[in-house]
């Protein structure tokens, strides 16, 4: 048996007798238009959409011969619709097959052109289907002229109206640290912590600052802290972000000891649910040949193991 | 003495993810019009327009009020622009009272307003400098520690948040305006939602809104129709991080408390003040403002929501619009507190309304809980 032949399991019987069949008139039949349907198509090549009126003054697009509500012959009169209309109903092809006006997904839709008494069906090229809504503005992409045959395919599909439009907008900075903080990141630098103590008000302020938030005052006097302090409170942050290691992460309140307000630290070396208020922790710094001026120098605060403190 | 000063119009949009059919220029349009409609009067009527809103990053629209002064009628008037964060809606009620109390103008039209819809709000408060490493994600990312803190000082049991959290939207169902609407919401709901930064769960955090909201403000001899007399009216700020600042129970948000109850003479709030429209834009906020408001004892607050005081059918409501939990264009959300206070002692709050009620608070605050703005209105002339 040749090995490219797949065995059938029945491959003797005729009922297992399978073959390709394609009816096809050769070049494809002839559509006589009558002068109604040819007026519409005719218009349609020249990049217009027209409606014909019947009797009772309905705007009947694409046209008919014959006016559905009572047989009687359409009125003579052309009326140009369009070329925009609105979405009445829809449905979503989200994988086009052969054959389809698009090749990417698109929506088939019921669209009343402006003027019309009557919806069209046509292609909307929306993108996506969140797009889509009843009552959605839409406007006919037409083919290039030279490739306009008088079909319905001239309109090559509906495309939304304008709605929103892109706004990039980008500032870019240059920015440096500052007198203080720069002064601060030299200490993260060398592995302290530089606070500041406010003179008037007695608080000690870390990152080191050089004014007072309480009182005003300048802050002259530079304290060194050590990188220990507790943990007053925390959020643990079940959102991704691309400075956490990992999700979910714990973002802390930590009171380095000697200092008199809290900095937000990324805690870590503990699950979060053992995380409390009140424990002790101590900076994990980088080794000190990797060490910048950047606060990436402090990978994590981590427990320390101490007691919890009392809040 | 300031001059007497009234909301004699009040304008809203309905609040909802996506206003695909307008600009901003419209939305705050719609908001005001709707004001001067209720106000019987036009664009003309107005003497100056004072606009709020919250960070431009949000829209990344620079300076908004310029571009919106055709759409609010403000060609060849003051226009101004208030910016306080979260605060802002109460600020820029404030700011244009202030203009009718110092007799500057007649009538003044306050518009606040957010399309978030435009970008991401928690993007444009999480945008992180160089240099620092705030770990900040987000409002949620700001307030969840201090709520811990709030659960471990009051011993509040776990489930007061997600009491809020439905209350307030039971009574979103009775606002039209209100953005999210949830038939069938109830503690099993919230609870089946994710947290998102413990303590805080998804449906214990507002939304993300698209709306405006708009008052028209007149001096006494101006006032017609159903006024809602303004009673007083603070500010106050704080610094983000200051040795010893109480972020649970900030100092800002007493000492502005108590000088807009000491400027409409009340000393008990529970009972001089019949509803409440307070800023909780995450649940928990409720309890935490229910003491910093002096509406109960420190570490007493969750007590009156557990017992359901500030439910529709409590002693003092809090929210019956749905508040903030249930819609929140930012720079908006707190002129809405200060109208539907207006709204419920003019007695038009609809569905929602407060029987009776005569004297009503509006709250915001902002930032870090370091920005205040409160008044209180009431249907009796001061």
């Amino acid at each position: 048996m040749p090995s490219d032949h797949p065995p059938a399991p029945e491959e003797s019987s005729a009922e297992s007798l399978v073959a390709e069949h394609v009816l096809e008139f050769p070049g494809g039949y002839t559509r006589t238009t009558g002068p109604v349907i040819g007026r519409f198509l005719t218009e349609l090549r020249e990049g217009r959409i027209v409606g014909v009126r019947t009797a009772a003054g309905r705007v009947l697009v694409p046209p008919l011969e014959y006016d559905p509500e009572t047989g009687d012959p359409v009125t003579g009169e052309y009326v140009q619709v369009g070329p925009a209309g609105t979405v009445r109903s829809w449905a979503w092809v989200g994988t086009p097959r052969k054959g389809h006006p698009l090749d990417r997904p698109f929506a088939w839709a019921l669209i009343e052109l402006d003027g019309a008494g009557t919806a069209l069906v046509h292609a909307v090229d929306a993108g996506t289907v969140k797009a889509m809504r009843p009552g959605l503005r839409v406007r006919p992409r037409f083919r290039p002229e030279a490739e306009r045959a008088g079909h319905i395919t001239d309109i090559a599909c509906f495309v939304p109206e304008v709605s929103t439009m892109a706004a990039p907008i980008r500032t870019e900075y240059r920015v440096r640290p500052g007198r203080s903080l720069a002064r601060f990141l030299e200490g993260v630098r060398d592995g302290v912590f530089l606070g500041g103590r406010c003179a008037h008000c007695d608080k000690v302020y870390v990152p080191y600052r050089t004014t007072c938030p309480e009182c005003g005052s300048t802050i002259g006097e530079e304290v060194e802290l050590p990188d220990t302090g507790t943990v007053t409170t925390f959020a643990i942050n079940n959102l991704p972000d691309p400075r956490a290691p990992q999700v979910p992460f714990v973002s802390a309140y930590v009171v380095l000891d000697g200092a008199d307000v809290p900095m937000i630290v990324l805690l870590g070396d503990v699950p979060a649910r053992d995380v409390r208020q009140g424990m002790r922790v101590r900076a994990v710094w980088v080794p000190p040949e990797e060490r910048t001026l950047s606060m990436g120098n402090i990978r994590w605060f981590a427990p320390t193991g101490e007691p919890d403190v009392r809040l | 003495m300031a001059n007497r000063c009234a909301v004699i119009g009040v304008g809203q949009t309905k609040y909802q993810t996506k206003r695909r059919d307008v600009s901003i220029a419209g939305l705050v349009r719609e908001a005001a019009l709707r004001a001067l409609e209720d106000a019987e009067l036009t664009f003309t009527d107005i003497d100056a327009i004072v606009i709020g809103k919250a960070p431009d990053l949000f829209e990344g629209v620079m300076m908004p009020e310029v571009y919106l002064a055709d759409a609010l009628g403000g060609a060849g008037k003051p226009v101004t622009r208030v910016h306080t964060a979260g605060s802002v809606g109460g600020s820029t009620a404030l700011v244009g009272a202030s203009l009718v109390q110092g007799g500057v103008h007649d009538r003044v039209l306050v518009v606040a307003f957010e399309k978030q819809s435009e970008s991401n709000a928690t993007w444009a408060l999480s945008t992180h400098l160089p240099f620092t490493a705030s770990l900040v994600v987000g409002a949620g990312g700001y307030f969840a520690p201090h709520i811990r803190e709030y659960m471990r000082r009051s011993g509040a049991p776990g489930h007061i948040g997600t009491l809020v959290a439905v209350k307030d939207r039971l009574n979103a169902l009775k606002n039209p305006y209100a953005h999210l609407r949830i038939p069938g919401i109830d503690r099993a709901m919230v609870e089946s939602t994710p947290m998102l930064w413990e303590p805080i769960r998804y449906l214990e955090t507002c939304p993300s809104s698209d709306g405006a909201c708009a008052m028209v403000l007149a001096a006494e001899h101006k006032v017609t129709g159903t006024p809602a007399w303004i009673h007083g009216g603070a500010m106050r700020s704080e610094p983000i991080f200051r040795a010893g600042r109480d972020t649970v129970n900030p100092q800002g948000g007493k000492d502005c408390a108590a000088d807009v109850y000491r400027q409409a003479g009340i000393s008990d709030p529970r009972r001089e003040i019949d509803v409440a429209e307070v800023y909780v834009p995450f649940s928990w906020y409720e309890p935490m403002w229910l003491e910093n408001l002096g509406f109960a004892g420190e570490g007493e607050g969750w007590k009156l929501t557990e017992a359901g005081a500030t439910a529709l059918s409590g002693d003092i409501p809090w929210n019956a619009s749905g508040g903030v939990l249930s819609s929140n264009p930012i720079g908006a959300s707190g002129l809405i507190r200060f109208a539907e206070a207006a709204l419920q002692v003019r007695g038009r709050a609809g569905e929602h309304q407060v029987e009776g009620a005569r004297r009503a608070l509006g709250h915001a605050y902002g930032g870090g809980a370091q920005f205040f703005a409160m008044w209180i209105v009431g249907s009796d002339r001061p």
